[in-house]
């Protein structure tokens, strides 16, 4: 067997491994949830919008409830592998390490769009916006992607931390600022119906954060899961 | 198979391991006694690239640790403190998810024989978190030798397990033995490793105080030298 089909395995066994755990415990999907549609019932009362408002604020609603599950997410995610010392059993393994990153982040996103995908219709009834846009969940795909690969090493660092429920936050919100603004600003353009031309900023603004955060991440993942 | 070389290992300041030269020749089963904190957790984890040596040469089956240290997983197994499996998964998804990272075909029949070996074969659907800590100990077992490596790494296994399961132990490490795999072992019990091992090292101060093969052994001497050593590491004058 050569070593992409490895590497490629070693990615998909944990993805595998991830959703298999989540299935039977439903812990870091169940905290997510239980958490972003929490937060949008906190919104939806405390505010109390009108509906010209309403569209203003939706995309900035959202981003802060998808990126607060988001990290609770990780954390959750990054203690199952403290847990019985699992993150050395996948360090022991006879693959380049960044398909340990590849999976993670894969399991992770994959994790975050399915939260999403439930957050979206409830949020769309409460303050009746109609959030099924081509355009917007394209933005929402994007920006996940950039969420989880900068938080996965992140976790990766904070993981080996006494304090790493809260370093985590702490070192993830300053440096997925960009993704969040552009994320926002895309979202807010399709909800607002803007002209494409006007949205592609952002959107541009979102891949090459994307791109960066992925190649940094396979540059560095050696390092920082070192001893 | 394994060589270390003037090996030092700093966390922070504070020096763990001070110049460790070591070697085992293949088939050799080498025990390491040592008072806590001599360093022998740190000195596993780094034939098994687990962490990285602050100085010093370290090659295992030739290759240099840390810069080829994917060979080097392949022919390894390790046995930690911890057991490195999944609460959420059973014990055969388990054994099938590290199959997978070792990239090992027609896994299903190694599963079921490890399963058996290890006498955890009637409950290889069951919950790991729902196992207790011997029952993992004899599955953290069959993980490290799953890929069948060459070299076997454990740190103090026997912790944990009941009369049955050390029996179980030491049928699999007498039939690693027979196939002329390497084995080194941390152990507090000098009986033991008196009694398993090809030869015995004393690792204290950071550094190998005592190495003899079992055949130029004399028990009693060992016995209370390790029993100084022990002493003068607890009272503090080392």
């Amino acid at each position: 067997m050569n070593s992409v089909s490895a590497y490629l395995r070693m990615v998909g066994a944990l993805i595998w491994k991830d959703l298999i755990a989540e299935i039977r415990s439903k812990e870091l999907f169940g905290a997510m949830l239980v958490f972003a549609i929490a937060v949008i019932l906190i919104f939806n009362f405390a505010l109390e919008l009108n509906i010209q408002v309403q569209s203003e604020v939706t995309s900035g609603i959202l981003w802060v409830t998808f990126a607060f599950a988001g990290t609770l997410g990780l954390n959750r995610s990054m203690a199952i592998e403290k847990d019985m010392g699992c993150l050395d059993g996948l360090l022991l393994a006879p693959v380049d390490r960044s398909a340990i990153y590849f999976g993670k982040m894969f399991g992770n996103l994959i994790l975050m769009l399915i939260v999403e995908a439930i957050v979206l219709p409830v949020y769309s009834a409460l303050y009746s916006v109609n959030l099924f846009q081509p355009g917007l969940l394209v933005v929402i795909l994007l920006g996940s992607i950039g969420y989880t690969a900068i938080g996965t090493l992140l976790a990766f660092m904070s993981v080996q931390a006494r304090t790493r429920d809260i370093l985590l936050p702490i070192l993830l919100f300053p440096i997925i600022l960009p993704v969040l603004i552009a994320a926002v600003k895309a979202s807010n353009g399709f909800l607002l119906g803007l002209e494409i031309a006007d949205i592609r900023p952002w959107l541009n603004l979102l891949i090459v954060y994307d791109t960066i955060s992925i190649a940094v991440a396979f540059m560095t993942f050696d390092f920082v899961v070192e001893e | 198979m394994i060589e270390v070389c003037k090996l030092i290992k700093r966390f922070g300041h504070k020096p763990v391991l001070r110049g460790v030269d070591f070697r085992a020749e293949s088939g050799e089963f080498v025990v390491l006694l040592g008072p806590n904190g001599a360093g022998k957790t740190t000195f596993l984890r780094i034939l098994a690239s687990l962490s990285g040596p602050s100085s010093g040469e370290v090659r295992i089956a030739g290759y240099g640790l840390p810069r080829v240290s994917g060979m080097v997983r392949r022919i390894v197994g390790f046995v930690s403190h911890q057991p490195l499996l999944y609460g959420d998964l059973t014990a055969e998804e388990n054994l099938r998810f590290y199959s997978r990272l070792y990239s090992m075909d027609k896994c299903k029949t190694r599963i079921a024989e490890l399963m058996a070996l290890v006498g955890l074969d009637v409950c290889g659907r069951d919950l790991v978190r729902n196992y207790s800590r011997g029952m993992r100990q004899r599955l953290a077992i069959s993980r490290a030798i799953l890929h069948d490596p060459e070299l076997l790494l454990l740190d103090e296994p026997y912790t944990g397990l009941d009369q049955k399961a050390e029996i179980i132990l030491d049928r699999v490490l007498q039939e690693m033995m027979s196939r002329g795999r390497t084995i080194v072992m941390v152990s507090h019990n000098l009986e033991r490793g008196v009694k398993l091992a090809s030869r015995i090292d004393i690792l204290a101060h950071g550094v190998i105080d005592y190495s003899k093969s079992r055949d130029k052994l004399d028990a009693d001497m060992l016995a209370a030298l390790y029993r100084e050593i022990i002493g003068a590491e607890n009272s503090g004058l080392s």
